[in-house]
């Protein structure tokens, strides 16, 4: 496991944070916590494959170096020029989620690379989200994260209009603007059941997103 | 770069300075923390000067480096209106179309100074073009909606923007070369009578025009504008080839032009229940808060000089 960004990934990172901006002219927005240097969780709504570029173009530098998004494997390892992009070009943490015939246990995978100083960002839906609700149900990965290294900052973060910039089997960008709001952080409380937590963690990621009429806060 | 382009670059650094030094005395005579006003005041005159220096160093390039900065506008204010519309999948190759094709066409046509036809590409062409491609794409949900959004768009940030650079291609007998001081021109009296409206406004406001739209915009805002803006015109007639009351009476139209733009777009922001229309420019809003005077402004100047003065 890496400890820190190689070049290629840093200028990767760089490059790609400006063109995220020139496209979307992303900002984050701090509500209810700002940058404090703490290892993180960044957990966020997943619709398009720009959602962690967006969300890290929003980090500072030295965090964005830290910081690796957690990708499906079955995706990424699907042909050298996804294998080259997810693993030499991008910070990613690869994990399988094909229960049948995965090598590698997925939270022995995400637990590494947090125990090796990283931030992760993550998608606790699992998958993108193709359907008209704004939210999926979480899986329990975000559950078992907060359970096993329960000093890591759980922060949600609400990705406004990726999904339309960049939507699914779309290769050109429209310029849109886009927004990352990220909200106050999430902790595990002593004895919370999983499905409390998972319900706490998902109405905090919702609250933070648009209403329902499409206004914006 | 003349005489005159100094002299008018020095005189609004002057201003510039004049506005930071006030607002920084506010600010230290200010309780802390300071008042949202005072903090917006301060984040506004520092854009200006980002503004003003942006501007400067595009005229420094001549008429490229101008039709550069505001293709540069068009896209940013494009992608701000787009954002507030409803698009649906199939609108995709329409939109991506607006950008990197409608874009630099328009404005390469400029810089080629073909009148006409870079008069007639965006509301005849493009007008045509995008709804038939946007029905080929077979999805007729809310199509004359989408349709509607996207065709206005275009001309609001593209097409009346693009009139602010086509002033240098004005063949005016007796103006060749100062072209660009039109611009200047224009973009000075139509931005100083928002200032002014604003702070006519600020001072006597007291009975609005239409409230349901837009609170801050009064009678007294609008008179006041209109009456300083004319003289700020007239004022500057040196930069132009016109006579001093000529200056102001232009100045005056483009300061109403500017108030149409400027309550046009209160009320589609109002519409779609935003207060801005982005976030581009730190105090001020987005690209079109800045540039709506502008977009109604421009064409109707354009066409005016166009057709007296050529």
């Amino acid at each position: 496991m890496m400890d820190g960004a190689s070049l290629l990934q840093t200028a990767a990172g760089a490059v790609l944070a400006g063109l995220s901006r020139a496209v979307t002219g992303v900002r984050p927005i701090w509500a209810g916590t700002g940058p404090n240097g703490r290892q993180r969780i960044y957990f966020a709504n997943h619709a398009s494959h720009g959602d962690f570029i967006l969300v890290s173009t929003c980090l500072a530098p030295p965090e964005r170096a830290r910081t690796a998004a957690v990708a499906g494997a079955d995706y990424w390892n699907a042909g050298a020029v996804r294998r080259f992009i997810a693993g030499k070009l991008l910070r990613t943490v690869l994990v399988e989620r094909n229960w049948v015939e995965r090598a590698a246990d997925p939270m022995q995978v995400m637990l590494s690379a947090l125990d090796a100083g990283q931030s992760l960002i993550f998608f606790p839906e699992g998958t993108r989200n193709m359907t008209e609700e704004p939210l999926l149900r979480f899986r329990s990965g975000l559950y078992n994260l907060a359970c096993a290294r329960p000093d890591v900052e759980l922060v949600p973060c609400w990705i406004e209009n990726m999904s339309r910039v960049l939507p699914k089997g779309a290769v050109l960008p429209i310029p849109l603007l886009c927004r990352v709001v990220f909200g106050t952080p999430v902790a595990l409380q002593e004895g919370e059941d999983r499905k409390v937590f998972l319900d706490r963690a998902r109405n905090a990621l919702l609250t933070l997103a648009p209403n329902r009429d499409g206004t914006r806060r | 770069m003349n005489d005159d382009t100094t002299c008018l670059f020095w005189g609004l650094v002057a201003i510039l300075t004049t506005a930071s030094l006030v607002a920084a005395g506010l600010s230290w005579r200010s309780p802390k923390p300071l008042p949202e006003t005072l903090e917006n005041l301060n984040a506004r005159i520092k854009a200006w000067w980002i503004m003003v220096a942006g501007i400067t160093i595009a005229f420094l390039f001549g008429s490229g480096g101008v039709i550069l900065l505001f293709a540069f506008v068009s896209f940013a204010a494009l992608r701000e209106y787009v954002t507030l519309t409803n698009t649906r999948h199939a609108d995709r190759w329409t939109l991506i179309g607006m950008f990197v094709i409608i874009i630099p066409t328009q404005y390469y046509l400029i810089w080629i100074d073909w009148y006409g036809l870079y008069s007639i590409f965006i509301p005849v062409y493009c007008f045509l073009a995008m709804p038939a491609l946007t029905a080929i794409r077979g999805d007729t949900s809310r199509f004359l909606e989408r349709v509607s959004e996207q065709q206005w768009g275009i001309m609001l940030s593209v097409y009346c923007i693009s009139h602010v650079p086509a002033l240098v291609t004005l063949p005016i007998p007796g103006n060749e070369g100062r072209g660009l001081l039109l611009i200047a021109f224009l973009i000075a009296t139509v931005q100083g009578s928002d200032v002014l409206q604003y702070i006519f406004g600020k001072l006597f406001g007291r009975r609005q025009i239409a409230p349901n739209v837009s609170p801050s915009k009064t009678w007294e805002g609008l008179i006041g504008g209109i009456v300083s803006a004319s003289a700020l015109g007239a004022g500057l007639y040196w930069l132009t080839p016109f006579s001093p009351i000529e200056a102001g009476v232009l100045a005056g139209l483009a300061c109403i032009m500017g108030f149409f733009g400027g309550l046009v777009a209160s009320a589609i922001k109002r519409d779609r229940g935003v207060k801005d229309w982005g976030h581009l420019i730190e105090g001020h809003g987005g690209m079109l808060d800045r540039a709506d005077s502008l977009v109604f402004a421009a064409p109707v100047f354009f066409h005016i000089v166009r057709y007296a003065w050529t």
